[in-house]
């Protein structure tokens, strides 16, 4: 395998996992503006354990997943108070609080950023990448999972059912935070450094996206959503090469690739404010034995 | 007469300064058909909210079997026996039918039931079960379709099977029979006489009037917050003060 394919399914299953971290509470429908905080606490975790603890990536990326989980679940309990744009902006505010933290921490380098010891390959991060689409596929699949997208149509009746929706809401934000801070702790190790800037607001942004775009009615969101995101700047790079264009242009179609990227959301956002995979689409293109009987 | 099997006491309740609630009791008897009407803002729904844990009483006591259960949060209501529809359909319009009678399901998992995946097994007994309800009120189980694509009369009575699904001793029906047509109305009232024979206690918020008399037996009646009748459905005509809250004053007979 290439070098380049190799780094494109690296990023693209780190990606994935952490768009499964934003997911799980998104089903639920709790929008989390903080991912890069939740990842940025992995991957310094992780880079901590390693170099100060002396811990082997195995327990390294295990304790950061927890310490990520730890931190969803203690925050969950302001952020559930706040509803709607508010709980937005309170996600935001813990990521932005995360990365003051690390920028004025010299234990944690500040703006120089740890470099790591150890390294994870890509046959250690499919794989995990590869169990949690199929933890989340059944977490979607258990009562909780059904649960969860109550609570995400309609909280009041949800709980009228007889389903603990605070308990579901912060377990969300704990596992999400857990999956998020996971995603982390394997970027830290696969990249062998973290700094500080790379967990800005435009990673929170993006990764909410992923989700968005993807769609949070099915567990195929976050995976389709996470490989839009991260092939198609890659697909608009070869796309470019490939066409053999005059390198001036080449580079004039490589810069505004991250423009075509725009346009593309923008688009989505109007053709499909519900994200590519619905429930309906599902029904659509699964023509399967619950068809046949017609309406009812 | 049967002991109550939900029993109402001194119920008030107010938003702001107005007075939703005053001084409401209501005494339902195991296996009742029971009916709540009254003029609209008379108070029906919020006394609904007051029995399923949705919102809390100023005042009162609300007694299931016997057990006070006023400070008991909605979720553990529905599995004392409590289960409600809504007056505007509450269904979870991403889930599809079959997905939301489930739900109806919730208060009764375990917790290795919570976790275990349903969604993979198309004979879970969950599932078959849901769709036995379905189809025992002449509903297609299997459509896939997500439940906002489907027409209005097909989603009033999924709310019902919803409710169902929990197993409850007392279901509340708010308004079940609004929108639906003559014929419609009159299955709606024959599986609910069913529902009642397997010994289900019914409360029945409802206008069409037709349709409480050949339910109900007994109507409580509220205006403005106030119980203003509580007795058999057929003396509910007669009574003045039914006629003066639904007619004017004075000239009730005129219209009756």
């Amino acid at each position: 395998m290439s070098g380049y394919l190799t780094g494109v399914l690296a990023l693209l299953a780190i990606n994935v996992i952490f768009a499964y971290g934003i997911f799980i509470t998104a089903a639920a429908g709790q929008l989390n503006l903080g991912g890069a905080g939740f990842q940025a606490i992995g991957a310094y975790g992780c880079a901590l354990l390693g170099l100060e603890a002396g811990l082997p990536p195995g327990p390294a990326i295990a304790l950061a997943a927890l310490l990520g989980g730890a931190v969803g679940f203690l925050i969950s309990f302001p952020v559930l108070r706040t509803r709607g744009v508010y709980m937005v902006l309170a996600t935001f505010a813990f990521a932005e609080v995360v990365a003051g933290v690390i920028l004025n921490s010299e234990r944690l380098g500040g703006s120089m950023g740890l470099i790591l010891q150890d390294y994870v390959d890509i046959g250690i991060i499919l794989p995990v990448a590869g169990g949690v689409v199929l933890f989340a596929f059944y977490l979607m699949s258990t009562r909780v999972g059904l649960a969860m997208r109550a609570i995400h149509d309609d909280e009041a009746v949800a709980e009228l059912m007889g389903v603990h929706t605070r308990a579901v809401q912060v377990g969300c934000f704990a596992l999400g935070g857990a999956l998020a801070a996971l995603s982390g702790a394997l970027y830290a190790l696969y990249y062998g450094f973290v700094e500080a800037q790379v967990f800005g607001p435009l990673l929170s942004i993006f990764v909410l996206l992923y989700v968005l775009i993807g769609g949070t009615q099915t567990a195929w969101g976050p995976l389709v959503g996470a490989a839009f995101f991260t092939l198609l700047p890659e697909g608009l790079r070869s796309l470019a090469a490939a066409l053999g264009v005059e390198p001036e242009l080449g580079r004039a179609i490589e810069e505004s690739r991250f423009l075509i990227f725009g346009v593309i959301i923008v688009a989505m956002m109007i053709l499909r404010p519900q994200g590519i995979v619905t429930r309906d689409l599902l029904e659509r293109m699964l023509p399967r034995r619950r068809r046949g009987a017609g309406h009812g | 007469m049967a002991e109550p099997v939900l029993a109402l006491g001194g119920i008030c309740k107010s938003f702001g300064g107005v007075e939703v609630l005053r001084d409401v009791a209501l005494s339902v008897p195991r296996g009742a058909r029971h009916a709540l009407i009254g003029p609209n803002g008379a108070g029906k729904t919020t006394l609904f909210n007051v029995i399923s844990g949705v919102i809390a009483p100023d005042a009162g006591r609300v007694m299931l079997d016997g057990r006070d259960i006023t400070a008991v949060p909605a979720r553990r209501r529905i599995r004392l026996g409590i289960a409600r529809s809504f007056q505007n359909i509450r269904l979870m319009p991403h889930l599809s039918v079959v997905e939301n009678v489930m739900l109806g399901q919730h208060a009764r998992a375990s917790l290795a039931g919570l976790f275990a995946p349903v969604g993979l097994m198309p004979r879970s007994r969950a599932r078959e079960e849901a769709m036995a309800v379905l189809e025992a009120f002449g509903l297609d189980p299997h459509p896939g379709q997500v439940v906002s694509n489907l027409p209005y009369g097909v989603r009033k009575k999924i709310e019902i099977v919803r409710a169902l699904a929990a197993r409850p001793r007392v279901l509340m029906l708010d308004e079940p029979a609004a929108g639906l047509n003559t014929a419609e109305t009159a299955a709606l009232r024959d599986f609910l006489m069913g529902v009642s024979e397997a010994g289900v206690t019914l409360i029945v918020v409802e206008h069409d009037m037709p349709f409480v008399h050949s339910l109900c037996g007994h109507v409580t009646v509220m205006n403005f917050g106030r119980v203003i009748y509580d007795g058999p459905a057929a003396g509910v005509r007669e009574d003045p003060a039914v006629l003066e809250a639904y007619l004017g004053h004075g000239r009730g007979g005129d219209a009756a």
